[in-house]
């Protein structure tokens, strides 16, 4: 019994932190861009001020529209970005329910909100929406499989280098920091690897130059158009949850390193210095893959987006696994 | 899903791509748009009827609220229209200085396009750079005219403002710094992969179809026809300067007709308008600046006018014609303008054709259209034309119920 409410008491708090912390990191993504544009840029906490002000306005549901799913939708997105951080290594701590689920459930719970995202605009019955969803669900078919790439590639030099382990559980990928499992060849197969997770990032949360689901200028915001008030505060909450997850995600796989374990220092300041540690990593990751992209590009459409992902960055994701392949046999 | 199933999409008259209000239908399949077609008549002022109702001199002031952005094109053609009629010789030196100001108001116009077209790429970046750098035209405008939008100008006859020799540093200092940036957008614009991407071979106007459908200005210079009214019936003091038409293959090599060479004849004119502004400069003959400084005396004379006047004039969008009929009155007879953009519009129905949605934006903005010149009369239900006396009725009606309810608001 007790256990039950220390578990929800905890998972209550990682989730509360975690919807924080997304929302800052999301104010702060928007003030940096707007620095790299030369423009002032809003402050800070303007994402916290977005969602009070969307969730004090009116929620419009479209008459055409099936107001159960429409409605539903944004929770789905918004409860399943959440879950994600109760199955992952978050802040320098082990998933809260580890036991429960793997690597494989996480990339599940990640394709839940861009799906529910896409059902809840074809449910709204509106043109522009129907192709935003379109749109989002080609993107998605295309990208998943670099994921899917990493992962095998992932587990599959677990399986061997640590046969005894789980290869898909996340306290293996912290035990086993795959950068040490690989010399030479393998680190470049790994890095391969790491350029193309970070390709996905940006068509993950759709940002430039893959917001092509939503291309203000080309279909309205799409697969949003049709939201308002408490809905579209839902889903940008989402959003920005859905981007600190892949970031945490991204260093779970490649950067699972704590900070305290290469300082000796008393257990409640590892835990600080773990945080703020995990707090830079993401946010670098962020950086390198979000801001400077979407600072410097154009939107692409969706069947050079898609061609992208599926030609170049999955053949990359595929000759990552190829060197550690190589790897591998020159090892053995 | 039904793969055959065609969908109508409707891109403005409010839309955030485009902000002015035209509504263009598409016909898609998928992403792929099988037919275009698009309706003008979203917002109609009765500027032409209004101008009847003026005398010649107040109606620059209306002509300069035509457009924004063409606030200069507008009253030059009206005013080289009344002196053609009333047969008034403007003098040199307004002559010049009318160039200067129509090649500034160009420089603004394109580079606030370049902008418009990076922000329909998604290109955001791009669009507050280049806005940024645009504000040194504006403020150079503002410190010649002393406005940086409706500059007021232009009098029938020259120009009411003279530049003095202590401005023309700040000029030069304004040519020098735009030649820097003109190096840094050439490789911008030139270089960077993802426009590329999005313009090239995109929404393609081939030579013939420009000629056909009558597409002037950058739109029909970008497609190959070498049309520029500077250059085929030079006014102002175009004649001096040796203006040629400019096509995308003076810097490519080649002529594809495409968003991208729309892109790059703007930024090649962007240049040709800082070696005209030099060139001015350094020809810039002494001497008055107007005709005939007492206004009153040349109303007196513009009432004895018995005639018609015809102007044309290379705004940034294209050519643009003043048409207007004088007959021994305070007031016009007769008045007209041929925007650019009317005669451009018909273009974006080729262009569009087999392209893809996503490309709708960045097409239809290509030939930067300007809604505000280009609307002649408002259709209210599909088949009545409410014409310019009616429009005036109902927005009297309109303006005595806004004051009925504010007396209303008084009260509480």
């Amino acid at each position: 019994m007790f256990n039950i409410l220390h578990v929800a008491a905890h998972s209550i708090f990682i989730i509360t932190l975690a919807l924080l912390l997304s929302l800052l990191f999301n104010g702060l993504e928007r003030k940096l861009i707007a620095r790299m544009q030369a423009r002032i840029g809003p402050p800070i906490i303007q994402p916290f001020l977005d969602i009070k002000k969307l969730f004090i306005k009116e929620n419009i549901v479209p008459a055409n529209s099936i107001k159960w799913l429409f409605n539903a939708m944004p929770l789905v997105a918004l409860a399943s970005a959440l879950l994600l951080f109760l199955y992952m290594p978050f802040a320098g701590m082990p998933p809260l329910l580890q036991a429960h689920g793997d690597l494989i459930l996480v990339l599940y719970l990640f394709i839940i909100p861009p799906l529910a995202l896409a059902i809840g605009a074809f449910a709204s019955a509106s043109p522009y929406a129907s192709i935003g969803a379109q749109r989002e669900i080609v993107l998605m078919m295309s990208y998943e499989f670099v994921l899917s790439v990493v992962v095998i590639a992932f587990a599959w030099l677990l399986s061997f280098s640590h046969a005894g382990a789980y290869a898909f559980s996340f306290d293996t990928l912290t035990a086993y920091p795959i950068w040490n499992l690989v010399d030479g060849i393998g680190k470049l197969g790994v890095a391969l690897l790491l350029v193309s997770a970070l390709a996905v990032f940006p068509a993950k949360v759709a940002k430039l130059p893959a917001d092509i689901s939503e291309a203000k200028t080309e279909i309205a915001e799409g697969v949003l158009v049709e939201y308002s008030g408490r809905n579209l505060a839902l889903l940008l909450m989402a959003q920005a949850v859905q981007a600190l997850a892949f970031a945490s995600l991204i260093v779970a796989l490649f950067f699972p390193w704590n900070i305290s374990a290469f300082l000796a220092l008393p257990s409640i300041f590892a835990l600080i210095a773990d945080f703020i540690f995990f707090l830079v990593k993401t946010f670098a990751i962020m950086f390198a893959s979000l801001i400077l992209v979407s600072a410097a590009t154009a939107r692409l459409k969706v069947d050079q987006a898609a061609r992208i992902y599926i030609y170049y960055v999955f053949l990359l994701a595929l000759f990552g696994l190829a060197f550690i392949g190589l790897d591998r046999l020159l090892v053995m | 899903m039904n793969k055959s199933k065609k969908c109508s999409i409707s891109i403005g008259p409010i839309h955030p791509a485009l902000k002015e209000p035209i509504q263009i239908e598409v016909l898609v399949e998928g992403e792929r748009v099988k037919d275009a077609s698009f309706s003008l008549g979203h917002v109609h002022r009765g500027i032409e009827w209004m101008g009847l109702r003026r005398n010649p001199i107040q109606i620059i002031y209306l002509a300069e609220r035509v457009c924004g952005i063409c606030n200069i094109s507008h009253p030059l053609a009206f005013c080289i229209a009344v002196e053609n009629a009333a047969n008034i010789r403007v003098p040199e030196r307004a002559e010049y200085l009318r160039t200067i100001y129509a090649e500034l108001e160009r420089i603004h116009s394109h580079l606030l396009f370049l902008g418009v077209a990076a922000h329909e790429l998604g290109f955001d970046s791009i669009l507050h750079y280049i806005w940024l750098i645009r504000e040194k035209v504006l403020d150079v405008i503002e410190y010649l005219t002393g406005n940086r939008i409706t500059k007021a100008v232009l009098m029938i006859g020259g120009v009411r403002r003279d530049i003095s020799k202590k401005q023309i540093p700040k000029i030069k200092e304004m040519l020098a710094y735009y030649k820097k940036a003109y190096e840094k957008l050439c490789e911008i614009l030139l270089d960077d992969p993802t426009i590329k991407l999005r313009t090239r071979d995109i929404g393609v106007l081939s030579k013939e179809e420009a000629l056909k459908l009558c597409a002037v200005g950058p739109t029909a210079r970008a497609s190959g026809v070498k049309k520029d009214t500077r250059q085929d019936f030079p006014y102002a003091a175009y004649a001096d300067l040796d203006v040629e038409a400019i096509t995308p293959d003076v810097l490519l090599g080649e002529i594809r007709g495409d968003v991208f060479d729309r892109i790059i004849v703007r930024l090649l004119e962007i240049k040709q308008s800082l070696e005209l502004i030099e060139k001015c400069i350094k020809e810039l003959p002494e001497g008055p600046t107007l005709y005939e400084p007492v206004l009153q005396k040349l109303l007196v004379d513009l009432k004895k006018v018995d005639n018609e006047g015809i102007a044309l004039v290379e705004a940034p969008r294209g050519e643009l014609i003043h048409y207007l009929r004088m007959q021994n009155s305070e007031t016009l007879f007769a008045w007209k303008i041929r925007a650019p953009t009317y005669a451009n519009m018909h273009t974006i129905v080729p262009m569009l054709k087999d392209s893809e949605l996503a490309d709708v934006p960045i097409i239809v903005a290509s030939i930067d259209p300007c809604l505000s010149c280009a609307n002649r009369a408002v259709l209210a239900d599909k088949e009545a034309i409410i014409a310019q006396e009616k429009i005036h009725e109902l927005c009297v009606k309109k303006t005595l119920k806004i004051k009925e309810r504010l007396k209303r608001w008084e009260h509480v």
